[in-house]
Formats: structure tokens, C-alpha cells, sequence
């Protein structure tokens, strides 16, 4: 299948990359440039594992083509922590206990990101709405709540 | 609750060991693993529920551009072989191989027939297509009771029910009958006020988790065969692969990478044999990964079930008696959790008067395999519910009645076992003294119930290695996958021994090639007996550090003693050196300090669970809304308590799903119709509220610190709890599982 030059931002570098336009920009995340920490649980929309910020957005990005995503900025999982410090959310979710197998975790990482970015003032029934897109089969969410409760708490407070 | 020890590291919250790398996306899950020059394998899965395959045609398929190659069960060797080597072993080794690629039917939709390996994802599942399997479709039995008939087609023409010791002459699809008898069942009925009878139905769930199976494998031209996958046990694939490729088990490793959730899931294999057939085929690395469709369709979901349970009590409350009939679907091959399922009926109670019957059936759906207290689910939805009706009609307090009938220690379980300390009725009265249960509860529609739950627990075999650094830090190196927490929960228990804290040991999980034998992570025995071993290995450094220390002041061994963290001389000498500074003195002592543990502990306890739910029903759409949720369970001691609260959480909301939503729904051909997380809805965020979590501490005789597995009980009472709750809020009794909208409206009369 004829590759197409596509060129995108993914946590501040720029990739230069020859890709197949069936492949989806969570393959081309995985496989093409090697960032594996965002995840593939379902690939149909209905897990969040692979949830990423496409322009400030999170989206699943099992659900979007590799191609339509050249000239965007993107951020993973891996391009959370800057200068060898973790970010608040991630802080949170190793302080509460916010994970188990940590598989759906860098999904709802990027998930309250994208929402902690957009607003911080938001209750617990107003993040259970907004992280409902994703799903976690080991905790409950009951400390996944309490995670990204206590990271927009310090963000509130520290803003 | 009884004496509470001191300790200085068990007990606390520290940060688990591999918290960052889960939370930056370090950790490294079987997919994400890389090698160069990999082939990509793809599996062909059976479109039909039950046929025999006339004939596989690969011809076109290996013609294909990128194809490297393609196997068959023809490729694996004939277990046939082994009958008579190994005896009645061999029906299972057969069985086992079937499952991994089908060699004269498929007894499923989705049982895997061939696999491809290619240079591309895309071009091993195109191939896939070119593969010509010619089927001669057969009836599919896609129910315990159709299964059980006279009648019935029959799976496998060789199955014979084994009852009791006696093997019938006739085929059936019933692979076996158990059963556990206590005193006499007919003269406790006959003692009895009331007796109630119902039968319940339960569907098939899968365990859910969000990690697919994956798989890859290199074949080195010397023979050695490594393996790189997502398990819940690495030896447990090691031995499994030795047995169906026939293969010396010596020249197998087993690499775990990090997992993502299994349950009881990711014990079995699957595709890690067909990765390893792949690899030896083409002599490149294979990599296997299932997507989600596979994950439902090809891998071992748990059982849907029919139960009978009939239980009688006097007025004054006291049970005397309790029957249960117990039917377990096994999927395509013999092997459900029945077992369990009879063991861990009306074990919370002590019931003079007790019969069990279990059955083990096959159907032509997937091989089940175990979920979280395989088996106590299902039952426990019986038990749980008619002894609810019999408080109500005694017009007894629902946790009162548990308490009147509760086990103690010293009570006998139906299937033989006396209990030693355990803390069921510590569990039923911290629900009782919880703020939950005193809350109001009357609004319309809204109602509250209960049920307890009981899980054995398990011991078998862990190794633990301890090598101690110059700076007096660990590193200590275990064969446990961690799924949880459990780097840490072990890490803790070697901590304590030493004296130091809990980030001063570094925990690996290692391979097969690099640590002693250890069991799965499963039946909530990893904290429990690699913790064990870890404290083993502990104390065996501790005791190669009291001779060096000993040796250090040039006194008798007998006159070191260590608490603190300090090693100081007693009688004469006053000597004293912290464990940190003898570290640095290793070298001049003797050389480095390595410890090693293992065990394979027998007194795993018990544990004990009981759930307090508030529900409100919406009459009109038949939601049932989960308002309030407590649940109480005996830990033995909880090493790191907000893992422990993780795993009651978990649990809870497993059981919720299972309760008000999951199951599989099959046409009448035996086609999953709901295969994706879209339609095979497992609860989210907005499902629920927060679990609130209490844990009891009867330390568990069986352990040095007390622990008690804790994984798998809380699984066990959300049904029965919430079909109690339905009941207090619009006096409907809900009988079959999913207690799903529409289920719960033709019960109400609504539709
Ligand atoms: S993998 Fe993209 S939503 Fe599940
Ligand atoms: S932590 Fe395992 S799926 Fe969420």
C-alpha cells in the first residue's frame, strides 16, 4: 500500500514519517515512532486506553487516522512529565493508589489532563460525566476519582 | 478483633516500586515488547459454534505475498501419543491441545483452527481469508440444562460422567458430579419453620480486563525457546507450553512483561503455544496479539450457571438445614469451577445439616476459565438471596440472621475442613455498626440489601531471592506478576524483618530462568505466600548478618541479637551496628549476603466478606442506580491498606457489572452477538458511587504477619446483595443474572 510523508508534533518533537493511511494514529504512535505507553484495549472507541490530546483535545486515537492527524500537535502519556518532574495528575494517581495493573491509567492520566486543562472547578459527579468515556476493570474508580479530585484540588489552589 | 501488633513498615502507604513507570507509560506490557526482524501472527477462528472440520486448505494462503508461514493443529504434536503414557491425564492434555488449535471439531465460535505468521498485522489477517476450511456444521448446545438432556448432542463422543468415583457407560455432556454431605439433610428440613426454595439462573461474564492477550516467541537454532507475554504466572505458561509442544520444559523461558488485569483470565493459554509453533516454523520471532473481539470470543470467560438452593430455619432464626444443585457450564471442555462454586456455598454459616451436588458441563461455548472466586459467585447468588427471604419471613434483621448462623472457628465446612481463627462474624458486625446501616432507607423505590461471601484462599509454591547492596538497601527478586501492588505488599514483609523501610528494597519480577518456582498470581495467594517467602528470605539474611556481625565483635552468634535495625551484642561486649553500616561490611566479613525463601504454606485462611448496597429502582426504564455501597472484609492483616481498599473496590464493582449488566448474548447459532466493550457493558465512572471499604483484622494463624488473601472475596456478594436491595425497594425477588433493565421490567409486569 502506497505510504503517504505525514508530519506531526507529539510532546514538542517534530516526526517527519512515511505512512500506510489505513494505519490508525495509535499505530503510528506504538509502532511507527515507538511511543508504546499509550494503549490499545479495545480498538473500537470504547475503552479510552489510548486516549491522547490531538490540539488540546482528548481523543481515542484508535479512532482517527494516522494521516489526518499531520500538522497537529500531540500529547501522550509520555510527554506529561517535564524537566524530570511528574505532573500533578500523575503525582495523584501513585499518591491514592489510582491504578492497579496501570493499564487504563496513561488513558485517564490524559483523560483528566485534557479536563484539569479546560477546568479544574469541576465536581465529583461532574468528572464521573467526564471521565465515563473511559474504563478501568481493577480499581472501581473509586481512587481514580480521589486521584484526579486531589490533582485539580492542587491545581486550583496553585493557579 | 484481636491483638494488634506492632509494626514499623506493615500497615503503611508507601508508593508501590513500579508507581512511576505505570504513570509515565515506562512499563513495558507484552505488546509494547519489540525485537528486531519481528513477524506478525494472526489466528483463524472458527465461524461456527459446533462442526467437524472436513478439511483445512492452507495452499493459497502460503502464496501470498509477506506470508512466512502457517501452522495447524497438525503441527502440534498428536497428544493421542500420550494416552498411554499418562494415563487419565492424557484426556486433559488432549483437551488442552484442542483448545489451541482445533484438530477434528471446533466447540466454539471463535476456537482457533490455524494461525499465520507474516511480515505485517494486515497481511497475516488478510492470508487468514485464503485459509479454505471446509466444515460439516453440526446442532450447537448452548445451555447447562439443554446440555444435560438425554437428548442433547453430544460435544465429544468420548466423554463419560464420572460420579463419585464410578464412570457411567454411556456418553454425556455432563463431565462430572460432585458432591458434600453434613449430617442429614431430610431430618434438618423436618426441624425447620420455614423452608424456602428457588432456582437461579446466572449468564456467562468474562473477566474484562483491558490488556488483550499477547504473545511473542523466539526460537533459537539451539533449541531454546523464550517467551515474552502477558500472564498471571509465568511458570504455569512454562509448564503448559512444555506439555502441548511437547517440549523439555529446561530449554523453555518465560519472560512476564508487565500485565494489564486478569482475573483468573490469564492463567490459560491461548496463543502463547501458537506464537511458539510460529516461531519454530519460520525461525524468526513471532508476535501474537488478540484484539478484543478474540479476547471475548476465543478466551475463557466464567460460567453461566442453573442453581437450585433450598434452605429451612426454625423461628427462632437457627438454620438447619441447606441443599444446593449446582449445574456449571465448562464451555467446550470438561473443567468449570463447580468445585469452588460447592465449596464456598453457605460456607459463612455453620449448618448442621448440608447437601451439595455439583455439576460440570459442557457446552459449545468457550473453555471457561477462572474469575475472580471462580465459582462462589454464582452460588452465593442463591445462598445469599434465600437466606435473605428467610430473615424477611422470620421478620429477622438480615445481618442478625448471619450472625445467629455464622462460622466460627472450630465449625465445620460441608466439604470437610474445620476453620481455624477467622473473622466472618467480625465482618457482619462491622456492617452493622457502619453509619450505612443505621442511615434511613425509605424513600419509594429505593431500597437496601446484604449478603456475605467466602473465599478459601490458596498457598502453593513462591521463591524469593534477597541480594543485599553495600548501602544497605535490598534488591529482592520474585516470580510473582504484579498485578496490583504486590511488589510492594512483598516488598514490605522483607522490609519489616530487616528493619529498614519500604523504598529500600528494589522488587523484580524476573523470569522463569532467573528465580525458583512460583506459583500464579491468583486465588489471592500472591501478598499471602510469595509475602511468606519474602519474610523467609528475610530472616534468612538476617541470620547470615548476625554471623557477620558476630564474627565482626569476634563473639558466639548466640550473643547477636537484632531488633530496630540495630544488630548489638548481649552478655559482655557493648557492641552495636545498624544494618545499614554492617552492609558496608560485608566484604571484609565474608563476601556479599544473598537470602532465599520458599514455600508452599498450607494455612492460607479463609476470608469473609459482607456488602451493605442501598439501590433505587427506576420503575418506568428498570435501572437499578447503585446509591450507597459498603463492604466489610476480614484481611487477616493489611499490609499496604489502600491496596487492600483497591482490591475490595475492584472487586465491588466486578460484581456490579456482573449483577446488573454483563453477560454473553448468543443467537441460536451460538454467535456471541455482543462481543465488543460497546455491547458488553461493563461498568464506568458514572455507573457508581464510591466504594467505601472497611477491613477487619483477625490475623490469620497461617502467616507470620497474619495475611490473608484479599482479591477475590469481594467479587462475591454484589449480586445477592443488590437482588436483596431490588427486593427492599419493590418487593420483586430477581432469580436470574444480569438483574438487566429489561429482566427487571418483566418481572415488575411492565413489559
Ligand atoms: S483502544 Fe481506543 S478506545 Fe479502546
Ligand atoms: S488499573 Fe487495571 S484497568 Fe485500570
Amino acid at each position: 500500500m502506497a505510504k503517504h510523508p505525514v508530519s506531526l508534533t507529539v510532546n514538542g518533537d517534530e516526526h517527519d514519517l512515511l505512512i500506510e493511511p489505513r494505519k490508525t494514529l495509535l499505530a503510528v504512535l506504538r509502532d511507527t515512532i515507538g511511543l508504546t505507553g499509550t494503549k490499545e484495549g479495545c480498538s473500537t472507541g470504547d475503552c479510552g486506553a489510548c486516549t491522547v490530546i490531538v490540539e488540546g483535545k482528548a481523543v481515542t486515537s484508535c479512532m482517527v487516522l494516522g494521516v489526518t492527524a499531520a500538522g497537529k500537535e500531540i500529547t501522550t502519556i509520555e510527554g506529561l512529565a517535564s524537566d524530570g518532574a511528574l505532573h500533578p495528575v500523575q503525582r495523584a494517581f501513585i499518591e491514592t493508589g489510582g491504578y492497579q495493573c496501570g493499564f487504563c491509567t496513561p488513558g485517564f492520566i490524559i483523560a483528566a489532563k485534557a479536563l484539569l486543562d479546560e477546568n479544574p472547578a469541576r465536581t465529583e459527579e461532574e468528572f464521573r460525566h467526564a471521565l465515563g468515556g473511559n474504563i478501568c476493570r481493577c480499581t472501581g474508580y473509586t481512587k481514580i476519582l480521589e486521584a484526579v479530585m486531589q490533582a485539580a484540588e492542587e491545581i486550583r489552589t496553585t493557579a | 478483633m484481636s491483638e494488634k501488633k506492632e509494626y514499623k513498615v506493615i500497615g503503611t502507604r508507601p508508593i508501590r516500586h513500579d508507581g512511576v513507570d505505570k504513570v509515565t507509560g515506562r512499563a513495558l506490557y507484552g505488546a509494547d515488547f519489540q525485537i528486531a526482524g519481528l513477524l506478525h501472527g494472526r489466528v483463524l477462528r472458527s465461524p461456527h459454534a459446533h462442526a467437524r472440520i472436513v478439511s483445512i486448505d492452507t495452499s493459497r494462503a502460503e502464496a501470498y505475498p509477506g506470508v512466512k508461514g502457517i501452522v495447524t493443529a497438525q503441527d502440534l504434536p498428536d497428544p493421542a501419543d500420550k494416552v498411554a503414557d499418562l494415563g487419565e491425564g492424557a484426556v486433559n492434555l488432549k483437551y488442552l491441545c484442542d483448545n489451541i488449535l482445533a484438530r477434528d471439531k471446533v466447540l466454539y465460535k471463535g476456537h482457533a483452527v490455524a494461525a499465520v505468521a507474516a511480515t505485517s498485522p494486515h497481511i497475516a489477517e488478510e492470508a487468514c481469508t485464503l485459509i479454505d476450511v471446509a466444515y460439516e456444521v453440526l446442532p450447537p448446545v448452548l445451555e447447562v440444562r439443554q446440555a444435560m438432556e438425554p437428548d442433547a448432542p453430544l460435544l465429544h463422543e468420548n466423554l463419560k460422567t464420572t460420579s463419585l468415583g464410578e464412570t457411567a457407560d454411556e456418553p454425556s455432556n455432563v463431565a462430572s458430579h460432585l458432591q458434600y454431605k453434613k449430617g442429614a439433610p431430610e431430618k434438618g428440613f423436618a426441624e425447620a419453620d420455614v423452608v424456602i426454595e428457588r432456582e437461579f439462573v446466572t449468564g456467562t461474564v468474562h473477566q474484562g480486563y483491558i490488556e488483550p492477550h499477547n504473545a511473542t516467541a523466539l526460537y533459537n537454532p539451539d533449541g531454546h525457546l523464550t517467551i515474552w507475554c502477558s500472564t498471571q504466572g509465568a511458570f504455569t505458561v512454562r509448564e503448559q507450553v512444555a506439555e502441548i509442544l511437547q517440549y523439555p520444559i529446561s530449554k523453555i523461558k518465560v519472560v512476564p512483561m508487565e500485565i494489564g488485569g486478569g482475573f483468573g483470565g490469564k492463567i490459560s493459554v491461548y496463543i502463547k503455544p501458537v506464537a511458539a509453533l510460529l516461531a519454530m516454523k519460520t525461525g524468526k520471532p513471532v508476535k501474537v496479539l488478540m484484539n478484543r473481539t478474540d479476547v471475548f470470543e476465543g478466551t475463557g470467560p466464567t460460567p453461566a450457571s442453573y442453581i437450585r438452593v433450598k434452605m429451612g430455619a426454625t423461628k427462632a432464626g437457627k438454620v438447619t438445614a441447606a441443599e444446593a444443585y449446582l449445574a456449571f457450564e465448562a464451555g467446550a471442555y470438561p473443567g468449570s469451577p463447580v468445585g469452588p462454586g460447592a465449596m464456598c456455598i453457605f460456607a459463612p454459616y455453620n449448618i448442621e445439616n448440608v447437601l451439595i451436588d455439583g455439576y460440570d458441563v459442557v457446552v459449545n461455548k468457550p473453555k471457561t476459565a477462572p474469575y475472580r472466586a471462580p465459582g462462589a459467585t454464582n452460588a452465593a447468588f442463591g445462598s445469599e438471596t434465600i437466606l435473605d427471604e428467610l430473615a424477611e419471613r422470620l421478620e429477622i434483621d438480615p445481618l442478625e440472621i448471619r450472625l445467629m448462623n455464622g462460622a466460627k472457628e472450630g465449625d465445620r465446612r460441608a466439604d470437610g475442613p474445620i476453620y481455624p481463627r477467622i473473622g466472618y462474624i467480625e465482618t457482619v458486625e462491622a456492617a452493622k455498626q457502619h453509619p450505612h446501616y443505621a442511615a434511613p432507607n425509605g424513600k419509594k423505590h429505593h431500597g437496601r440489601g446484604v449478603a456475605s461471601g467466602f473465599w478459601f484462599n490458596i498457598g502453593l509454591e513462591s521463591s524469593v531471592t534477597i541480594n543485599v547492596n553495600v548501602d544497605g538497601t535490598i534488591n529482592l527478586v520474585e516470580g510473582s506478576t504484579d498485578i496490583g501492588g504486590t511488589r510492594a505488599s512483598i516488598a514490605m514483609q522483607a522490609a519489616e524483618v530487616l528493619g529498614i523501610p519500604a523504598e529500600s528494597v528494589n522488587p523484580s519480577v524476573v523470569d522463569t530462568n532467573s528465580v525458583g518456582y512460583t506459583a500464579v498470581t491468583g486465588g489471592s495467594r500472591t501478598t499471602y505466600a510469595t509475602g511468606y517467602a519474602a519474610y523467609e528470605a528475610a530472616q534468612d539474611v538476617k541470620r547470615q548478618m548476625i554471623a557477620r556481625a558476630a564474627k565482626l565483635w569476634e563473639v558466639d552468634e548466640a550473643n547477636v541479637q537484632f531488633a530496630d535495625g540495630e544488630f548489638s551484642c548481649i552478655n559482655g561486649k557493648e557492641e552495636q551496628i545498624s544494618f545499614r553500616d554492617l552492609c558496608a561490611r560485608l566484604g571484609e566479613t565474608g563476601g556479599p549476603v544473598v537470602g532465599s525463601g520458599t514455600v508452599n504454606p498450607g494455612g492460607a485462611g479463609g476470608a469473609f466478606a459482607t456488602h451493605v448496597v442501598d439501590v433505587e429502582v427506576d420503575e418506568e426504564t428498570g435501572k437499578v442506580e447503585i446509591l450507597r455501597y459498603t463492604a466489610t472484609q476480614d484481611a487477616g492483616k493489611a499490609i499496604h491498606p489502600s491496596y487492600v481498599e483497591g482490591q475490595i473496590q475492584g472487586g465491588v464493582v466486578q460484581g456490579i457489572g456482573w449483577a446488573l449488566n454483563e453477560e454473553y448474548i448468543y443467537d441460536a447459532e451460538g454467535t456471541m452477538t455482543n462481543a465488543s466493550f460497546l455491547d458488553y457493558r461493563m461498568p464506568t465512572c458514572l455507573d457508581l458511587p464510591m466504594i467505601d471499604t472497611v477491613i477487619v483484622e483477625v490475623p490469620n494463624p497461617g502467616h507470620p504477619y497474619g495475611v490473608r488473601g484479599v482479591g477475590e472475596v469481594p467479587i462475591i456478594p454484589p449480586p445477592a446483595a443488590i437482588a436483596n436491595a431490588i427486593y427492599d425497594a419493590v418487593g420483586i425477588r430477581m432469580t436470574e443474572l444480569p438483574m438487566s433493565p429489561e429482566r427487571l421490567l418483566k418481572a415488575i409486569g411492565t413489559i
